[in-house]
């Protein structure tokens, strides 16, 4: 039969493309070729999150190119190797088994999320390269909850507890809240650390936190019943740490139900279409804070090679993504060798490094960076830069 | 049925070169750890898909919840092992006991209920085992759990071994013939005095035994367990593997489930058109072979070639 055999080699085509691109890029795994530097990408390219961890991509990708066009690092070109975690913590052990085992890399950036970072860490120890997650913000991934430090474990970002923390300051110091009221994602690490920060300084300074609702992120769409328990208890301000797609909603919601009050959060607000989901108006007097302002000058030539580059608004996702590369890439020529615990202990005591994010200094003993975070305020539907908050 | 038979023997020896082979291959780095990573992924998947067969396949019921019974035996084997101090052994068979409790717990009720209503139903509840998960901060909630490695490749290969061969004895037996009748057709089997509810949660109850079994293997290989690992996605991913290789075979099961695993390890170099092929080979598939790879033919060892089952 005619349709049997099309399928027959069909199936054997795509199967034996399958073996072959396995087998094709293995490298000699004892001498590896010393004109090139490899450097390994694990991100976020297809499932839940895959917009945040193109973004990063793409940004590591330019911060790569960048560097080699300028003569690469140590006389040699690096070499990008990409691998997709599939926004799933599995996978994300097994794509960095493949960049550390095969692909062999003397250093990996990504993924973006806590939960895949620290899928990766025990492979990343276990066979030592340094790793630098641009936006793994949770302060477990660096120094375990036993207190132990994750040696090979680097940021580009600040940790979630330092947006909670700037948020309350902000909120108290600022806009001179006393009584706040706190809307949580259960689902996600992410909200749950800024959340703690947040309710932590907010109390330690002698106010309250009148409520604390939660929802669920990717299936609540109607928030009245906790935007009503909310609006009874009067909070001066409502601090929602969760991402653009559920916090829309949420803001939206709330200005429908009659309040009024100031809505802060953190950088995942800045991800995604928040205003055309919530509405110019509903956005007027809410604040997030995030890694960089996009009316930040420092950022200008980065946003505009970005934009030449991939026909994409350049993000703080981005921008950590591109200090993240040039964090490694700066590592690598301070160790001047690519021996990976140069690297790592060059990381380490890494200071004065000028990202675009802000200048990053390493502390040694907890591997996050020290650098400043932003405020930013909307205004009729458009980000403003608000306040900047130095690290105390 | 005798346990050491010539047929037996012969499929032992078998493994065992299909075992030796890949170890020595390892030993002389032939195989680089991703692909022993991948290895050991295709025994846990293989386990699943066989033992997802054992219900939708061999005794039809459309059961979605495979990923909460895996789940569960993951958490529980787990917290045997890391919260406890227990031994690999005990956290294994306990995760795949309470994954069993539960799949018969969950059964009773719900095989009532037939067709669509029975997916929906455990869909349902898979999602409710892994939002239990979530909100479990003693065992790391969404943060997920760290356990340490402690199995390997000759483990995983050999536990992997004895379930298919457990489930293929259970197939081959009066019960599991009783299960075949229940698929055919529920009243007839009603009719001919089978207690069809009795073998629908049996069935039940053993795919949920294999796949918490999975779940333990999962937990002790990964380095951490997620919640969002056993999203109804899994349940899915798994489904897809048995339809694949073909409803109602075991062996069909086996290739569906190292097809799928060895494609999307094998273009991990490309991750931009990984899912794309992925898709493909599936549609390519149904749409040639709607039955699946094998249908429900096995793939006998004695005579190397393909035989019409019974």
């Amino acid at each position: 039969m005619k349709t049997k055999k099309i399928f027959t080699y069909l199936i054997v085509a795509l199967l034996s493309f399958t073996l072959l691109a396995g087998c094709s890029p293995k490298a000699p795994t004892d001498q590896p070729a010393a004109d090139v530097v490899k450097i390994g990408g694990n991100f976020e390219l297809t499932g839940g999150v895959a917009e945040f961890g193109k973004k990063g991509e793409n940004g590591a990708k330019l911060a790569i190119k960048e560097a080699n066009e300028a003569g690469g690092v140590l006389g040699m070109q690096i070499e990008y190797v990409g691998a997709d975690n599939k926004s799933e913590a599995g996978e994300s052990t097994a794509a960095t088994t493949k960049l550390a085992t095969q692909d062999e890399v003397i250093g990996i950036i990504g993924p973006m999320t806590s939960g895949n970072t620290l899928a990766a860490i025990p492979v990343i120890t276990e066979y030592g390269i340094p790793l630098v997650t641009p936006t793994g913000t949770n302060s477990t991934l660096t120094v375990t909850e036993a207190g132990a430090l994750n040696d090979w474990v680097f940021r580009a970002c600040f940790i979630d507890p330092f947006q909670g923390e700037v948020a309350a300051n902000f909120a108290m110091d600022t806009l001179g809240a006393t009584k706040a009221a706190l809307v949580i994602d259960q689902k996600g690490d992410y909200a749950k650390g800024l959340a703690a920060s947040f309710k932590e300084t907010f109390e330690k300074a002698g106010k309250e936190i009148v409520a604390s609702e939660q929802y669920v992120a990717g299936q609540d769409t109607d928030f009245r019943a906790i935007l009503t328990n909310i609006k009874n208890k009067q909070p001066d301000i409502i601090f929602i740490p969760g991402y653009y797609n559920e916090v829309g909603m949420i803001i939206k919601q709330a200005r429908d139900a009659k309040i009024d009050v100031a809505i802060l959060g953190g950088d995942g607000w800045g991800t995604g279409p928040i205003v055309d989901i919530a509405g110019k108006e509903a956005m007027n007097n809410t604040y997030y804070v995030d890694h960089v302002a996009a009316d930040d000058p420092a950022l200008a030539d980065f946003a505009a090679a970005f934009k030449a580059e991939y026909n994409q608004d350049a993000d703080s996702f981005a921008a950590l993504g591109y200090d993240a590369a040039k964090l490694l890439i700066a590592a690598i020529e301070k160790a001047g060798s690519t021996d990976k615990e140069a690297i790592r202990v060059a990381l380490e005591t890494m200071s004065g490094f000028a990202g675009i994010s802000g200048d990053i200094n390493v502390d040694s003993a907890t591997h996050n960076p020290q650098k400043s975070a932003s405020i930013l305020k909307f205004v009729d539907g458009e980000k403003i830069f608000a306040a900047r908050v130095d690290p105390k | 049925m005798k346990l050491f038979n010539v047929k037996n023997l012969i499929r032992l020896l078998v493994l065992m070169v299909v075992y030796g082979i890949i170890q020595y291959l390892f030993i002389n780095k032939a195989i680089n750890p991703f692909y022993m990573m991948t290895l050991v992924l295709v025994c846990i998947y293989i386990i699943l898909a066989v033992s997802q067969n054992i219900i939708t396949g061999f005794t039809g019921q459309l059961a979605l919840g495979h990923a909460g019974f895996m789940a569960i035996g993951a958490y529980m084997s787990a917290l045997v092992v890391v919260r406890m101090q227990g031994s690999l052994v005990a956290g294994i068979i306990f995760g795949a006991l309470m994954a069993a409790a539960a799949g018969m717990l969950i059964g009773l009720p719900t095989l009532r209920l037939r067709g669509d209503y029975l997916a929906i139903a455990t869909l349902g509840l898979g999602e409710i085992v892994r939002i239990f998960f979530l909100n479990m901060d003693y065992l790391g909630g969404a943060t997920g759990f760290s356990v340490p490695k402690t199995i390997d490749w000759t483990w995983a290969f050999w536990l992997m071994a004895l379930s298919v061969f457990l489930m293929s004895s259970f197939i081959n037996s009066s019960h599991g013939r009783a299960c075949i009748s229940v698929r055919e057709n529920e009243i007839a089997a009603e009719a001919m005095g089978i207690n069809t509810t009795k073998y629908k949660v049996m069935a039940f109850t053993m795919g949920a035994f294999f796949a918490g079994l999975a779940g333990a293997i999962y937990a002790n290989y990964m380095y951490l367990i997620h919640p969002g690992t056993f999203s109804f996605l899994k349940s899915f991913e798994i489904l897809a593997m048995v339809v694949l290789g073909g409803l109602g075979s075991i062996t069909g099961s086996v290739v569906g489930a190292g097809v799928l695993t060895i494609i999307s390890a094998g273009l991990a170099d490309y991750p931009e058109f990984r899912m794309v092929i992925i898709a493909l080979v599936m549609i390519i598939l149904m749409v040639y072979r709607p039955n699946g790879l094998l249908g429900n033919k096995e793939l006998k060892l004695d005579f190397l070639r393909i035989k019409k089952k019974g």
